[in-house]
């Protein structure tokens, strides 16, 4: 008999979802069924498959284009009904209160009065707008789309990582491995009571046309793209095709007396929402980076108006901050008397004379993040990192602590997955997407994303970073 | 959206068009000339293909001979060449890509492999023997662009616009290609009429697959004067250039009525003008005046009406347009 797929698999002491699941029995058993030939096959396939499908993102170098999948793995990865009820229902708590963080620190600025959060953290925050005070938003919804970052520990207890509350990116992956699965994998999927992924520009359009301008029935929405130069471009089309809308870029608008409109065969016409990919800096020259390109001149004069809806709203970077993150727990008890359902990670705040201390004596055991990247860009992993690295973090830590946050290191979870023909343990994380007009909506599942060099624990795509199908069943 | 249509992105889907139609009648002409164009001695001329597009500074300057491997690889493969059917094929994927929202999924996919085959092309496999196979896959790919297209296109503004840059890039070509073999109608020409000018006249009716068409209205002769007008005045011919400009007159007409849009009355008039021109000059009257500048006037003419499409529809200034016709170059 040919090897068959969990053959000789160990999780090596880390949280295996894929074993510890109940709800995963079922795939379990239909996995051991295939044989690994099969399976490398049925991998190579649809990998092809993404290729020539385009659902790409683009590396350029040289001035040649050089079109990159993000690296597919099918085994998915498997949530039950239960787990997902909890990220579900802790995702919904955590975006209202954001939410409300934001419109209170564009108004009254409670919380920074009651000093729940420092009044510097927020107002010296340099994705803080002050251009966004008195602006009132329909439903007070600055937060629309939301990719929140969630990990699981050795415990298997899910922890937030990161709240992306700008213009989170990977939507279109779940949607499109999901696609690939259905055609790859039938038999795995079979009567197993997976939840669908197929509407989430259906809800995208509706929760876009809830914030829309007051008195707008039928409102015109946009989607705002750098071009197809930006490295996230395929999503961008994704999304604007999953939703029926034209893809626009910033030479594609025009904003006349405070109103926006686009350039067509037959002249112009009035735009109500943009769902832009372009970040506050670049979206208008006239009010933010003079120099841009990208953006619209004269987008902020339509938007304080009331002629336009954006979404995000301008100035949520302030609520994904990675040392404002650290307060969010507290947040969320100022804003709705409720605890936390999903906890943070534990967070030394850097800027706190004893958090620093902690984090300079504990380095080894520290992962170090600066608070402004992107992307796992400029993070030290203490236990993992050279005598030099420690060191030139050390230097870093005490010249501007402020732009520091640690934490523990996390034993991230691991599921099987397929390297190089043989089935091995890789640490993931989960990037659900949530969706907020005049209510919170969450896309089951989410964007897993699994490091695919071994012991490595950065799952972004950037880094050697590769996705799964996530699939919550029933 | 169905009832307007960014600028930008009618400029896409027209070039996008021209550009498949573009690669396909080059392979069209390599194909034929690859088959049928020996002249007296068995030898092939390859050189009046270097002229089709003016593009003999550009080939001489990286080749010493117009040799058939030179010139194959310099239109087949030849990425750094612009007029070469794997740019062609890019400039189609890059306006593909933009229309990515727009075009039907299918479109998209067999563009891109398409794409991915060409630029992975050897001039190993550029061999005489593979050569007419590989023409015609690569006319095939085209075929198959242009049936996807009917078969999946949304019928809406993109649609028209899409049909006219196939239609006026098919005109342009066809004057191309009859342009190549213009000497020969020049008077005193020795061997006007003999067997091997008659084959390669021929050839001109099958590269632009006109052959059995042309034997149906004329079975018994093959003049050169019958050619050159059943190729440039035909009515029912699907590529001759009387048939493209009045397509492209139909169409244009219909989307201004259709869509309400009030520019392109000068890109009408232009066509008006070429339409009543074809339709009333016969090819004797052609040849009395002189074939070669009547071919260069009808390409003038096509880039005027290019330019006024642009202005009115595609968003751009005539300062614009003047700029991105010299990078073109």
């Amino acid at each position: 008999m040919l090897p068959s797929v969990l053959d000789g698999y160990d999780p090596q002491g880390f949280y295996c979802e894929m074993l510890r699941s109940a709800a995963s029995r079922v795939i379990r058993e239909r996995l051991s069924g295939l044989s690994i030939e099969a399976l490398k096959r049925r991998a190579t396939n649809a990998n092809a498959e993404l290729y020539n499908l385009g659902i790409t993102f683009t590396v350029y170098s040289d001035a040649k284009t050089i079109d990159r999948i993000l690296p597919f793995d099918v085994i998915p990865r498997v949530l039950s009904g239960e787990e997902w009820q909890h990220i579900e229902s802790g995702i919904v708590q955590r975006i209202t209160a954001l939410n409300l963080l934001l419109d209170d620190i564009y108004h009254e600025q409670r919380i920074l009065r009651d000093g729940v959060v420092p009044r510097d953290l927020i107002l010296g925050n340099r994705n803080y707008r002050p251009l966004m005070r008195g602006i009132d938003l329909p439903y007070k919804t600055y937060v629309n789309i939301c990719g929140t970052d969630i990990v699981r520990d050795e415990r298997g207890q899910f922890l937030v990582l990161e709240d992306n509350a700008r213009t989170p990116s990977g939507v279109s992956y779940v949607v499109e491995n999901r696609h690939l699965m259905l055609r790859a994998f039938p038999d795995l999927l079979d009567q197993i009571g997976l939840r669908p992924v197929e509407n989430y520009g259906t809800r995208l359009i509706s929760a876009l046309c809830d914030v829309a301008p007051t008195g707008i029935t039928n409102p015109r929405v946009v989607l705002l793209s750098p071009g197809i130069y930006n490295s996230a471009y395929f999503e961008h089309v994704f999304l604007a095709r999953e939703m029926g809308v034209p893809l626009v870029e910033g030479r594609d608008l025009v904003v006349e007396d405070d109103r926006v409109f686009m350039r067509t065969t037959g002249g112009l016409s009035g735009v109500d929402v943009i769902y832009r990919r372009i970040d506050d800096d670049y979206l208008d020259p006239e009010a933010f980076r003079s120099e841009s390109l990208l953006g619209v001149p004269g987008l902020m004069r339509a938007y304080r108006a009331g002629n336009l809806a954006l979404a995000n709203a301008v100035g949520t970077g302030v609520a994904d901050d990675k040392a404002v993150y650290a307060y969010v727990p507290r947040i969320i008890r100022y804003y709705l008397a409720q605890e936390p359902i999903l906890q943070n990670v534990e967070t030394h705040i850097c800027r706190e004379p004893a958090a620093l201390r902690y984090t300079l004596d504990h380095l080894a055991d520290l992962v170090v993040k600066p608070v402004g990247e992107a992307g796992g860009y400029g993070i030290t992993v203490g236990p993992k990192a050279s005598r030099a690295e420690l060191d030139d973090c050390r230097t870093k830590l005490i010249a501007d602590p402020a732009n520091f946050i640690s934490q523990p290191c996390i034993k991230l979870s691991v599921t099987p997955t397929l390297i190089d023909g043989r089935v091995e343990p890789r640490h993931v994380d989960l990037r659900p997407f949530a969706i907020t007009g005049s209510s919170t909506w969450l896309l089951p599942g989410g964007l897993t994303r699994v490091a695919l060099r071994r012991g490595s624990l950065v799952v972004n795509s950037s880094q050697g970073g590769g996705s799964k199908d996530t699939w919550v069943v029933a | 959206m169905p009832d307007v249509l960014l600028a930008r992105y009618a400029d896409s889907i027209f070039w996008l068009a021209r550009y498949v139609e573009r690669a396909e009648n080059l392979a069209r002409i390599l194909d034929v000339n690859e088959t049928f164009s020996r002249d007296s001695r068995g030898g092939q001329n390859w050189r009046s293909i270097v002229q089709l597009n003016s593009d003999e500074e550009r080939f001489f300057a990286s080749h010493d001979a117009p040799s058939v491997n030179n010139v194959v690889n310099f239109y087949v493969i030849d990425g750094d060449n612009p007029t070469s059917i794997v740019s062609a094929i890019r400039g189609a994927r890059e306006n593909a890509r933009t229309l990515r929202p727009l075009i039907s999924t299918e479109m998209w996919v067999q563009l891109n492999v398409f794409y991915n085959w060409l630029v992975a092309l050897t001039a190993a496999e550029l061999v005489p023997g593979n050569l007419s196979a590989l023409f015609a896959t690569i006319k095939e790919a085209c075929q198959t662009h242009t049936g996807i297209t009917e078969g999946t296109f949304f019928r809406d503004q993109g649609w028209y616009f899409y049909q006219i840059g196939r239609y006026l890039e098919r005109a342009d070509q066809t004057t191309r290609l009859v342009d190549i073999k213009y000497h020969l109608l020049l008077p005193n020409i020795s061997d006007v009429g003999s067997p091997v000018d008659v084959g390669q006249w021929h050839a001109l009716l099958r590269s632009a697959a006109g052959y059995h068409a042309y034997r149906r209205l004329h079975a018994a002769s093959t003049t050169p004067a019958r050619v050159a007008g059943f190729l440039l005045l035909n009515t029912a011919f699907p590529r001759s250039v009387h048939h493209c400009v009045w397509e492209v007159g139909r169409l244009l007409a219909e989307v201004k009525s259709h869509y309400g849009l009030r520019h392109g009355n000068d890109a009408a008039e232009e066509l008006d003008r070429l339409r009543v021109l074809l339709g009333t000059l016969d090819i004797s009257t052609i040849l009395r005046r002189g074939l070669h500048e009547f071919l260069d006037s009808i390409q003038y003419q096509l880039i005027a009406i290019t330019r006024e499409l642009a202005i009115a529809f595609f968003g751009y200034t005539s300062e614009a347009f003047q700029a991105e016709s010299a990078s073109a170059q």
